[in-house]
């Protein structure tokens, strides 16, 4: 007899919870006020940063991203558009920072003549950075940063 | 006139070979063509010549028009599967204005004796198709570098007229470009070292292997 009050309670308290859970609308906060069953307008495209002026590197392995447009380059096994600029022979002309030498590398640490295929492919590490605000903001510290925390006044 | 010289051929003409009867025919079409007009008054042939003119050059010049548009252009699947979908994606084709670029704005020169020249040459690219030098997407690719390396010796001839067409060097605001176009036009477009197509190739459709060509690696 208990257990079967039990499991009518049980079953009443779950109908309750379902109908109040359909009853309201549950949002997320990255999504905005769209609610999770919808799918809200996509918000506007920005424009992707265009200044051609170089920016510093987070961390010194950070492959540096890319200051300008790209739309359009194409990069695959016939040609490579960024290298119109960027390889060792065009910088004269472009005033373009040369490709990493760490990129004439194979695998084995032996130096190529030119690009490792391995490298060939810019956008799989470098790519263009978009004016968007992102919904999660970015915590990340730099070593510098950190270090100045660590002992104040510097300690280099 | 004629006729009564034409009788006594009438009853052997069975006999004679085609190329004798054509050697006639144009012998009597010529004593016609050679003599006064003893039928049409003067005012009559010269009305009658400028109106056969008119409708001649209108006729003409309707044709050629005709087959200056991307709908003849992309009549072929040559051009429809390869080249033409390859433009689509590209900003000569959307954009934010809505002003495209048809296929002959690039490939057919404006200018009537520049294109009744490149019409000319055409003739080639329509015994392409009659025999099928490209009517695969893998002979397409084969031919590429050449189709390309064609349009680039002709952009690199007439200092990129087509291009110019619509993008003047006059009406270019650089301070509206981007720092890196801005330069890279104040040293090279405009002191003349370079045209368009030296540094704006493959901006329509896909490029071919570049391996050789001038500032590609």
């Amino acid at each position: 007899m208990l257990k079967r009050s039990g499991i009518i309670l049980l079953a009443l308290a779950i109908a309750a919870a379902t109908g109040s859970l359909t009853a309201q609308t549950v949002t997320s906060g990255l999504r905005g006020p769209a609610p999770l069953n919808d799918e809200g307008p996509a918000p506007p495209m920005l424009p992707n940063r265009n200044t051609s002026e170089k920016e510093a590197r987070n961390y010194p392995e950070q492959p540096p991203v890319i200051p300008h447009s790209i739309d359009g380059y194409q990069i695959d096994l016939n040609s490579n558009k960024c290298l119109s600029c960027h390889a060792r022979s065009r910088t004269a002309e472009s005033q373009a920072p040369m490709v990493s030498i760490t990129h004439f590398m194979d695998r084995d640490g032996q130096f190529l003549a030119s690009i490792s295929p391995r490298r060939f492919f810019c956008t799989e590490c470098h790519v263009p950075q978009n004016s968007a605000t992102p919904p999660v903001s970015n915590d990340f510290v730099d070593i510098d940063t950190l270090l100045s925390r660590a002992s104040p006044g510097g300690r280099r | 006139m004629t006729t009564a010289a034409d009788e006594p051929n009438a009853k052997p003409e069975a006999k004679r070979g085609f190329l004798a009867r054509c050697r006639d025919f144009a012998l009597e079409l010529w004593q016609v063509l050679i003599r006064p007009s003893s039928v049409f008054a003067l005012g009559v042939l010269v009305l009658a010549g400028i109106a056969a003119g008119v409708m001649f050059w209108g006729a003409f010049n309707t044709a050629l028009e005709l087959t200056n548009t991307e709908k003849f252009c992309t009549g072929c699947h040559e051009m429809k599967d390869n080249v033409y979908a390859e433009l689509k994606s590209t900003i000569h084709f959307t954009n934010r204005s809505g002003v495209r670029a048809t296929c002959p704005d690039c490939h057919v020169p404006h200018n009537w004796t520049d294109k009744i020249a490149r019409k000319m040459q055409a003739s080639k690219e329509v015994w392409g198709k009659i025999f099928g030098t490209i009517n695969t997407r893998e002979k397409f690719l084969d031919h590429r570098l050449e189709l390309a390396a064609h349009e680039w010796a002709r952009f690199k001839a007439n200092d990129s007229l087509e291009c110019r067409n619509c993008h003047s060097a006059d009406s270019m605001d650089i301070t509206k470009q981007s720092p890196r176009a801005s330069v890279a036009h104040q040293r090279f477009l405009f002191t003349g070292e370079k045209t368009c197509i030296d540094c704006h190739k493959g901006i329509a459709h896909h490029l071919p292997d570049m391996r050789g060509v001038p500032g590609w690696q």
